[in-house]
């Protein structure tokens, strides 16, 4: 197997909470990642699925080192982001670009198109005017808007257009890595089918690797090569797209794909729907064991006590699960 | 006799850059514990819709015309304030998208509760507040004695939910109207709410308008849908027919441009340009310019429901004359 693109290892994120006076301070903590590790090959396209929460947006900022870590390691093209000096990050962030879920509020409304993305380029590289100018025309085309419209300001623009305008300065520094957080939550749907097929042509054509955050499963499972699921924290099942999402092993997940609505009429009236009881834990105060136990079908003692890893099931589809082979028994 | 008849209604809004047509003819009606899903993007007048039958549209800039919408013999659009007052709230009830921003923060989920039964029952303070107890346990709220104490800040956003279903339930409406209303929430606490929708509608008959953008939502959900652009309903049929076999391009395209509809990793379809600009009149069919089907009579005729069998309608020219099946 070649060399990951990306490798983190048992990073933690946790945020110190202010309390009141009145109960003292330091005293709680919010953790947000808790010991998350996983790989990511040339190419891949990862998706981060979990509910509001989970962590999964603390953990790709962590990755950016938009944040940084309490604990572990994140190495990406064979640096460690984690250690790397101030200045030498700065060199490193032409590596890895963010896109973001609102396109109204990630781009500046008083810079043009045109300098939102020679901005980026010039962040980076030293190039000449008449460079940029071919370049910022070449990233244009390349998201699918014409040249003419490099002299417009963001509010002249659809959310859709917005995006591709944050998707053309997100690549503006050649990275290696995309983190599109929610890129087309805010988008109607048709819209959304846009970006979707854009983004999925950049990682084919171009050989980005990304990674894909979206609490909508069905837009994850098409665009994604390998589905991480989060809970509270921690990764629960990590394994194929389609394999994730059709034959999940994690008692969460298969509650999380029942819950994902079909789109036939007969099959989602026929089938079986698991219900979860409550709202996920908080994440200052998570419970002891299997983050999940509180709310799972299948929990034992056993589950409020000892920590599940990551195991392989089937080839490349872990979960972490004390009684993985129980609750996939048939 | 259905619970409530739409016909024809109208709503514009009057601005600077001209009169907005929002809802341009909309005519639909529903039965006593139906489920109609409307399904539409942003701009299609779905929730306007809604709102204008409730009177809930700021007059002026908006306007609302149209020949009646009837409600078991009293007409909405003509009938005084006071009276649409009396319905709103006890008649038909709404829920909305965000209930952080429709639950009031300053007070308690007790007052909340109480307040529609105060106003529209003639109940003493004591007796309300048991029936906003027995509310809140009846959504599934745990531990409620204690917590109809809270402010609605102290909830999760699948808990304030719960709390609007409970505040909309909770004066026995005929009609509820749900406006988008899992959109905001994550995918299993969607999976709940549907759930308590649904279980609360089985057991008081209640009549569900349910508007969302996302036809997958609509498919477990929904008796019949109606599909809404530009102001105008394109199609309307029963949901497994719509599934089926969509009997307008509009309904067909949404469905295509949905990952969840469509082999992995095959390229998504997109309609091409934009929604017209309804401050402008649109000749013939709205959708004509972003159609793949069209043809030159679409953007002459006139655009009109027409049923075209097994109980569908479809406002396509194409598919009326016969000349068109989408699968």
């Amino acid at each position: 197997m070649q060399e990951p693109l990306l490798e983190v290892r048992g990073v933690k994120t946790y945020f110190p909470l202010e309390r009141g006076m009145l109960f003292g301070r330091g005293a709680a903590t919010v953790k947000a990642v808790d010991g998350v590790s996983l790989s990511i090959a040339q190419g891949e396209v990862l998706g981060l699925v979990g509910e509001s929460g989970c962590g999964k947006s603390t953990l790709a900022r962590t990755i950016l080192r938009l944040v940084p870590p309490t604990e572990g390691t994140v190495i990406l093209a064979g640096r460690n982001l984690a250690e790397l000096a101030p200045e030498d990050l700065r060199a490193a962030r032409g590596d890895f670009q963010m896109v973001f879920q609102d396109p109204y509020a990630s781009l500046n409304p008083r810079m043009t198109v045109y300098d939102t993305i020679a901005e980026a380029i010039q962040a980076h590289r030293a190039v000449s005017r008449a460079e940029l100018a071919a370049e910022v025309s070449a990233l244009l085309n390349r998201v699918g808007l014409a040249a003419r419209f490099s002299r417009k300001y963001p509010h002249e623009f659809s959310g859709g257009q917005r995006q591709r305008i944050a998707v053309a300065r997100a690549l503006a520094v050649r990275p290696r890595l995309i983190v599109a957080d929610e890129p087309v939550s805010a988008l109607d749907v048709s819209i959304q089918a846009q970006i979707i097929n854009l983004l999925a042509g950049l990682t084919r054509e171009m050989g980005l690797t990304m990674i894909f955050i979206s609490h909508d499963l069905a837009v994850v499972k098409h665009i994604s090569d390998r589905i991480a699921v989060m809970y509270l924290g921690k990764i629960v099942e990590l394994g194929p797209a389609a394999g994730v999402l059709e034959r999940p092993l994690h008692p969460y997940t298969k509650a999380l794909s029942s819950a994902m609505p079909l789109p036939d009429p007969e099959r989602e009236r026929t089938r079986k729907r698991i219900i979860l009881e409550g709202d996920p834990p908080s994440p200052v105060n998570p419970p002891a064991g299997c983050p999940f136990h509180p709310r799972c079908a299948y929990a034992i003692p056993e589950c409020s006590r000892d920590q599940p890893r990551l195991e392989a099931f089937r080839t490349g589809h872990e979960a972490a699960c004390l009684r993985l082979e129980q609750v996939n028994a048939d | 006799m259905a619970l409530l008849e739409v016909d024809d209604l109208r709503t514009s809004f009057h601005t600077r850059n001209g009169v907005v047509r929002a809802v341009d003819g909309v005519s639909f009606c529903i039965d006593r514990g139906e489920t109609l899903g409307i399904v539409g993007e942003s701009g299609s007048g779905k929730s306007v819709t809604c709102l204008s039958l409730l009177g809930l549209v700021p007059q002026p800039p908006g306007r609302i015309e149209g020949a009646g919408a009837v409600l078991e013999g009293i007409d909405l659009l003509r009938c005084p304030q006071e009276v649409l007052r009396g319905i709103r709230g006890r008649r038909v009830a709404m829920i909305f998208q965000d209930p952080m921003t429709s639950l009031n923060p300053y007070m308690t989920i007790e007052e909340q509760l109480m307040e529609p039964l105060l106003i529209h029952e003639k109940i003493d303070r004591a007796a309300a507040a048991r029936m906003a107890l027995q509310a809140l346990q009846e959504v599934g709220v745990p531990e409620a004695e204690q917590r109809i104490r809270s402010y609605p800040h102290q909830f999760s956003g699948g808990m304030r939910q719960r709390v609007m279903i409970a505040m909309a339930l909770i004066g026995k409406p005929d009609l509820l109207i749900a406006d988008e209303p899992t959109t905001a929430l994550d995918v299993t606490v969607q999976a709940q709410i549907l759930d308590l929708i649904a279980q609360q509608q089985r057991q008081r008959g209640v009549a569900v308008i349910f508007i969302s953008h996302d036809l997958s939502v609509v498919a477990g959900f929904c008796d019949r849908v109606m599909v809404m652009y530009a102001g105008r309903v394109v199609e309307t049929a029963d949901t497994r027919a719509v599934f089926r076999e969509p009997k307008h391009p509009y309904t067909r395209a949404l469905q295509r441009s949905r990952p969840a509809m469509q082999a992995k990793g095959a390229e998504l379809y997109v309609i091409p340009g934009l929604p017209p600009d309804l401050s402008r009149p649109v000749p013939g069919c709205a959708f004509a310019p972003r159609c793949e089907f069209a043809v030159a009579d679409c953007s002459r005729t006139e655009m009109q429901l027409q049923d075209v069998g097994a109980g569908q309608a479809s406002a396509c020219l194409r598919v009326q004359r016969g000349e068109l099946t989408l699968q």
